[in-house]
């Protein structure tokens, strides 16, 4: 019996590759190509355009998983490379371009790109070093029937989030209203540079790899994410952007800052109840203390070709990932809809306004600093002391710059 | 041996000894959806010549091993001076990352040791008084908590001990208290890995103290009975002195393993109450920036300790050697 299914399954899944027959259109006479990326709709997407081009003489493979970043520059550091492209966004191109990992694209572009728009080519000091495809923002989420009940708006800025929580929680609707990724780590970082940036801070002195962030600017940062934190779930420092996700599906949760990737999941009823799903609305992220620049940040995210590899596999790689960004896909509708693509004929699905206000508002990118990676680590490793009430915010802060400091030596960015 | 152990060990203290080369950060315009920026980046062309001269880096001395990420002797010294109490100096050190782990590490060995030891011997001791049939059965439920990888052992209670899990629902409920959370309190995270570490290795000691009762010799058990010996008694001075080479083994297999704590910090998202030597190299390695020398610091601190703690164990072993022969 499980014998049967399997060989149904093998057989669908040998005709779905027979008929997108794609590999005619790559172009590719011979080849290796293996991407390896971040795991979600998107990039899956992606990941089955590059296979398409497999064939006579081309092989292409994948590895798309979330731990993408502990395996790409091992990955593509020997000669030659295992990896013949990554993707990667803003922040995670940094580190393949520390170790020069990736080759300038200019000479394929001419060759096979003509046809790329100017904003998807990611140049650095005049040479483009990325093709990103699509792009990405942290922005408000919110249930509509919640907000209805309480009697208040959307909130504009996290001050009238703090009180649509607080109101919410008065009246009895939601105990912990407020959703967010702070989990330890990676996430709570992220929320830190999100408020930082809103609050007008810089990082770094100009020009330097000297960290400032110990200032008035951290401080107030610090606060807001703990005033939060307060109308969150108890164990918000476990809650990465799944477990957020979940607990929204679940209809714990009223207003949250989320990805604009992850907003057509929370749209799928499946874990969720058509309540949820019905009420679950989006608009533009936030602003605090007063500022303009909302307190979140834009995100690219596109693919790279390996440095360490022939170039007749360069070549291949670079067709078989303009095949997968080929215009063509966006025909289909579930296609569409997993992001805010960068690809030409891209029309704006609802999904997407959260994405589009971000950017229409001034929002920053995420910066692409060689040690940028550092603080983020720091900052992840440092920031629990201070949302569990252990330290005050100098302190924290001093921490955070102490160890960064003591990375940025070890990679030689501070002497 | 020397290929699966000493090279490895001899280039992770190499790597642990040289740091990345000064970088060279040059100001450069970058271009992307959102419009152009100027921003610094290394200069590959100048950095270049540099790393193929040393390939290993720069040499650092021990100054990787000295820095905050480590023993931090500097900021040491300086939360000595500046001490008001002891009990301040304590929190201050443990602000360090190093110091902090080694809390938690060396609290979880002390705790989990003698607790898996104990309820190993008791399983054991109980299983082997059940009836012949039941035993096959009672031996393989016992041991699953060792053969479920850790892992997933730990995702599966940590959900189960979420606020909104059967368990942590429950403690909420019994305690009639709906903001108790086990994740939130560093108190409960900890004593929650104790117990995971005991429930997860107890099985181990299970199995090897229930070969070792199979040996025992039942004619002095039996003249111990007719002598009017209790089963307390029995288990004092017959069985445990039998075991006691056994005791040693799993002590020092299981102070090893629980030095290197590691899978339930993951599993359990417990990073932000709860930190170990394993963790900070696994933390070191899974930045966007790989941290490769503080990562290979950690680890020939990590297997300093380890001599450390096993030190009495083997003089106690070797001792007993050189008795019998």
């Amino acid at each position: 019996m499980i014998k049967k299914t399997l060989m149904a399954a093998s057989l669908a899944l040998m005709a779905s590759a027979a008929s997108t027959a794609a590999y005619a259109a790559c172009d590719i006479s011979k080849g290796r190509v293996n991407v390896v990326g971040n795991e979600f709709p998107a990039i899956q997407t992606i990941g089955k355009g590059a296979q398409a081009c497999a064939g006579d003489g081309v092989e292409v493979k994948t590895n798309l998983t979330a731990d993408h970043q502990k395996i790409n520059v091992a990955g593509m550091s020997s000669n030659p490379a295992e990896y013949t492209s990554a993707i990667v966004a803003n922040s995670s191109i940094v580190a393949l371009m520390n170790e020069d990992l990736i080759r300038p694209l200019d000479d394929f572009i001419a060759k096979y790109g003509k046809d790329l728009k100017k904003n998807q080519l990611i140049s650095i000091d005049g040479k483009v070093m990325a093709v990103a495809f699509m792009a990405n923002a942290q922005h408000l989420v919110y249930r509509k029937d919640i907000l209805a009940k309480a009697g208040v708006e959307p909130p504009k800025t996290y001050e009238d989030m703090l009180a649509a929580a607080k109101i919410i929680r008065d009246k009895g609707l939601m105990q912990n209203p407020v959703g967010g990724a702070y989990a330890a780590g990676w996430n709570l970082a992220q929320e830190f540079n999100n408020m930082y940036i809103g609050y007008g801070g810089e990082f770094f002195k100009p020009g330097t790899a000297e960290v400032s962030i110990n200032n008035e600017q951290g401080a107030a940062a610090l606060k807001m994410m703990k005033d939060l934190s307060g109308y969150m779930n108890p164990d918000f420092l476990t809650h990465d952007s799944n477990a957020t996700s979940a607990e929204w599906k679940a209809g714990n949760v009223a207003i949250m800052n989320m990805w604009g990737s992850r907003v057509g999941p929370l749209k799928d009823t499946e874990g969720s109840s058509q309540e949820v799903v019905d009420n679950t609305d989006i608009a533009a992220p936030m602003t605090v203390g007063g500022g303009s620049i909302p307190a979140t940040t834009l995100w690219w995210d596109g693919w790279t070709v390996s440095k360490n590899t022939s170039d007749e596999d360069a070549e291949a790689t670079f067709k078989a990932m303009m095949n997968a960004i080929n215009p063509s896909i966006l025909g289909d509708d579930e296609i569409a809809k997993q992001a805010v693509w960068l690809i030409d004929g891209y029309k704006p699905t609802d999904a997407a306004k959260g994405v589009f206000a971000a950017a229409e508002m001034g929002t920053k990118p995420y910066p692409m600093r060689p040690f940028q990676g550092l603080l983020h680590t720091a900052l992840g490793a440092e920031l629990p002391d201070y949302m569990q009430g252990k330290e005050d915010a100098a302190k924290t802060l001093a921490d955070v710059e102490a160890a960064y400091i003591a990375a940025a030596k070890e990679k030689g960015f501070l002497k | 041996m020397l290929l699966f152990i000493a090279f490895p060990i001899v280039s992770v203290v190499t790597q642990s000894l040289h740091t990345a080369h000064d970088q060279v950060i040059v100001e450069v315009e970058n271009c992307g959806p959102f419009g152009c920026e100027k921003e610094v980046t290394v200069d590959q062309e100048a950095t270049r010549k540099i790393r193929e001269d040393q390939p290993l880096g720069k040499w650092a001395g021990l100054s990787v091993y000295l820095d905050r990420g480590h023993l931090a002797f500097q900021e040491v010294a300086e939360s000595w001076k500046t001490r008001d109490s002891l009990s301040g100096f304590f929190s201050a050190i443990t602000n360090l990352p190093f110091y902090r782990a080694m809390s938690f590490t060396l609290t979880f060995v002390v705790v989990v040791t003698p607790m898996t030891i104990i309820l190993g011997f008791m399983i054991a001791v109980a299983v082997n008084a059940l009836n012949q049939k039941l035993k096959g059965f009672v031996i393989f439920f016992s041991l699953l908590p060792m053969i479920v990888t850790p892992l997933i052992g730990s995702l599966i209670l940590f959900w189960m001990i979420d606020s909104r899990g059967i368990l942590g629902n429950g403690l909420q409920w019994i305690f009639d208290d709906p903001n108790l959370s086990l994740k939130a309190s560093t108190g409960l995270t900890w004593i929650m890995l104790m117990v995971y570490g005991i429930w997860h290795a107890a099985p181990f000691a299970f199995v090897v103290f229930y070969a070792g009762l199979q040996t025992l010799p039942q004619d002095t058990l039996e003249s111990a009975m007719i002598d009017g010996a209790t089963r307390w008694q029995r288990i004092r001075y017959v069985i445990i002195p039998h075991i006691m080479p056994l005791v040693t083994f799993v002590a020092l297999i299981q102070l090893m393993d629980n030095f290197r704590v590691f899978e339930p910090i993951v599993g359990f998202s417990a990073e932000a109450h709860a930190t170990s030597l394993s963790w900070i190299i696994f933390n070191d390695l899974g930045g966007e920036t790989r941290l490769l020398s503080s990562a290979a610091a950690t680890s020939v601190l990590t297997v300093i300790g380890v001599g450390i703690l096993l030190s009495p164990v083997l003089v106690r072993t070797w001792r007993d050697f050189k008795v019998k022969v």
